[in-house]
């Protein structure tokens, strides 16, 4: 190998960076992909949980109470949304995922005491019958949107936009429109779905006050109204949010997963969870309703409890997880690693969800793959992870010695990055100083 | 019939009371602007607007009738999915957004994005529809018997766009297509239906040109496999 120290690799020109510009100069077409942002970011292993010591006093870790129940929509709604844990599972539409995996989330969402959510393409029957809390994302294409689905729904999500690609809309390319995506979505079948990217009957946030009001008569204020907001400009999101009436905001910081985006969008547009979960409850604080009226869910690189803890420490309510729901539920197995192979990649790596061809039988419309899933075995996987998730979060609450998750504050915090610290507004570890405030 | 007076009335007793009802006859008066007005019918109750109303008239209407006497604001009939609603003044920007099915009826003019991201509905507008109006359009008719302002049937996809004046200018993928004889009685059908007049004869059709369907994707590495050269 010693030969081999003649070659040095460009820092700016790396070898991901050739190969890009070499596919580009091939297809003359910009690079489409799954999953979220690839690139290093500021992320949530930034930050350190202080547990309890001297002047904190633990709660025992198996045997004290720590609860975790999340209620949104009670001040609002006839029938608010009741969560057993503090974890949601993000939208995700039939179309993007088979038919077995929607079922996989229903089910393991279900067995965990947690809801699920539709996305782009409309609720089929059996999503509905498989997820006790179904949210319905109600987005710009509004791609088999019906009023009578829109009353089957526990909670409707208002999608303004999602922390892979703020500013931007659906895609979904022609091999996963079958016949059934089709007509779902009103579509020729084959064709490379381009969704709105801004919803076609309002335009700004006092428009969406008055479609809060419509959704809220059509369904006769049975459930409450969320608005996703992907994270760009979270405090001002928020609080405009809040004025349109939202019961929760959903801020997806720029790590959160798609079935399909723009590789440059995905990289290079939002700002990372870290840094837009506090601007949400600094302007949720600021209107009075933290930790009150409205709930928020921060998503977009949620992988364990200390994710969560975290995510609550700096004030969210709950979290809401895709791509490792889509992790516990098969995708990436290195079982089916000879597959991932023959297509060019590898476990572990494998990020084209729009090609329609997933090994995994998760982001594919696919019959014979499709099959490869079981829901049954899937919903088991994703309820398990759930479970873990929450018995994480508990662990950590408990060793800062809360008795309720939403007792975790950003005082249970400290930051092993100035970066980190500047972001999430908690103290550089043995310090007390956060950039720009202290 | 029964009347409900909106100055007294608040719009969650008048909903209320249209969603719980099976059939009848119901005038609003006094609308005096408001939003939301007779959103979410779905049965074949005949109702009366006496005045102008809001954002979201009839929002996702289905099976009855809404009969509107004054002018509308933004998304008028927005996703309907069956039945009708019949505006006899103005509608505002983004009459019948993603509407699935029914008949929209607009006597006089229409503002921006009439009909956007259309689903089945069929609409039919006395006047001149406004700038982008048909954009990303999927199925269905929109019938414009006045004039068209720009980029009408902006990225268009299988629905039908007829208009009997100018149209200023037409969206990406949008083209002027041939009027058959199934086109001639589709217009005579909606016309008819709508209740308002004119020659089928002198309407000219829009649709798609169908080249924004799919990504145009180049590879130069596999014409050079294929010919023998590098790859």
């Amino acid at each position: 190998m010693t030969e081999r120290w003649n070659l040095r690799e460009s820092y700016t020109y790396d070898r991901n960076v050739i190969a890009e510009i070499q596919r580009a100069a091939n297809t003359g077409i910009y690079r489409i992909r799954g999953w979220g942002a690839k690139r290093e970011l500021p992320t949530l292993d930034d930050l350190v949980v202080l547990g309890a010591s001297m002047s904190r006093y633990p709660l025992e870790g198996y045997r004290e109470a720590c609860g975790t129940d999340v209620v949104i929509g009670a001040e609002t709604s006839e029938r608010p949304v009741q969560l057993d844990i503090p974890v949601t599972i993000a939208g995700m539409s039939f179309g993007s995922l088979s038919a077995q995996a929607k079922e996989s989330l229903g089910r393991g969402a279900n067995a965990a005491g947690t809801s699920t959510t539709t996305g782009d393409g409309g609720m089929t029957p059996e999503e509905r019958g498989h997820s006790k809390t179904l949210v319905y994302q109600y987005l710009p294409s509004r791609y088999g949107m019906n009023p009578n689905d829109l009353r089957k729904a526990d909670a409707i999500e208002v999608v303004v936009g999602q922390g892979a690609k703020p500013g931007g809309g659906g895609m979904l390319m022609g091999q996963k429109i079958n016949q059934r995506v089709a007509e779902m979505r009103t579509l020729p079948e084959g064709i490379d779905q381009r969704s709105a990217c801004r919803h076609p009957d309002w335009t700004g946030p006092d428009d969406l006050e008055i479609k809060i009001i419509e959704l809220r008569e059509i369904t006769d204020h049975q459930v409450p109204v969320y608005v996703k907001v992907g994270a760009a400009r979270p405090y001002y999101d928020t609080a405009l949010a809040v004025k349109a009436g939202a019961d929760a905001v959903v801020v997806d910081g720029m790590q959160g997963g798609t079935a399909a985006t723009q590789d440059v969008f995905i990289e290079h547009v939002g700002i990372p969870t870290i840094a837009a979960i506090p601007e949400s409850v600094r302007a949720l604080q600021e209107l009075g309703v933290h930790r009150g009226s409205v709930k928020l869910i921060a998503a977009g690189g949620m992988r364990s409890g200390a994710d969560v803890a975290k995510s609550l420490a700096l004030g969210a309510d709950a979290v809401s997880i895709g791509t490792a729901a889509l992790i516990a539920i098969g995708d990436n197995d290195p079982a089916y690693e000879d597959d991932y192979r023959a297509l060019g990649s590898s476990a572990g790596y494998w990020d084209d969800f729009q090609a329609g061809n997933d090994p995994a039988g998760i982001t594919t419309q696919d019959p014979e793959l499709a099959s490869r899933l079981d829901p049954e075995i899937g919903g088991r996987r994703l309820a398990n992870y759930l479970r873990v998730l929450t018995q994480e979060t508990q662990i950590i609450a408990r060793a800062c010695g809360k008795s309720h998750v939403h007792n975790l504050e950003p005082e249970d915090l400290a930051a092993l990055t100035v970066e980190a610290a500047a972001m999430a507004k908690v103290p550089l570890a043995g310090t007390t100083w956060i950039p720009g405030v202290s | 019939m029964t009347t409900f007076d909106l100055a007294s009335t608040t719009l969650r007793e008048l909903n209320s009371a249209l969603h719980a009802a099976s059939d009848g006859t119901f005038t609003i008066v006094n609308p005096q602007g408001a939003h939301a007005v007779a959103a979410g019918i779905d049965s074949p109750i005949d109702v009366t607007v006496r005045g102008s109303v809001g954002y979201y008239c009839a929002g996702m209407h289905q099976q009855g009738t809404v009969r509107i006497e004054g002018n509308a604001s933004t998304g008028l009939a927005e996703n309907m999915m069956s039945g009708r609603v019949h505006i006899t003044g103005n509608a505002t920007m983004s009459a019948g957004a993603t509407a699935h099915g029914g008949l929209l009826v607009i006597e006089g003019n229409a503002g921006s994005r009439c009909g956007i991201s259309m689903k089945g509905v069929d609409i039919v507008v006395g006047g001149n529809v406004g700038h982008m109006s048909g954009f990303m359009a999927q199925a269905g008719n929109l019938v414009v018997l006045g004039d068209a302002a720009g980029d009408l049937g902006d990225s268009i996809y299988e629905a039908e766009i007829f208009v009997r004046g100018s149209v200023e200018s037409l969206g990406a993928d949008c083209i002027e297509k041939d009027v058959e004889a199934e086109h001639l009685a589709t217009l005579e059908r909606l016309i008819g239906e709508s209740g308002l007049d004119a020659d089928p004869a002198e309407f000219r059709r829009y649709g798609s040109a169908r080249t924004l369907y799919n990504f145009a994707v180049d590879d130069i590495d596999a014409e050079l496999a294929a010919a023998g050269g590098a790859s």
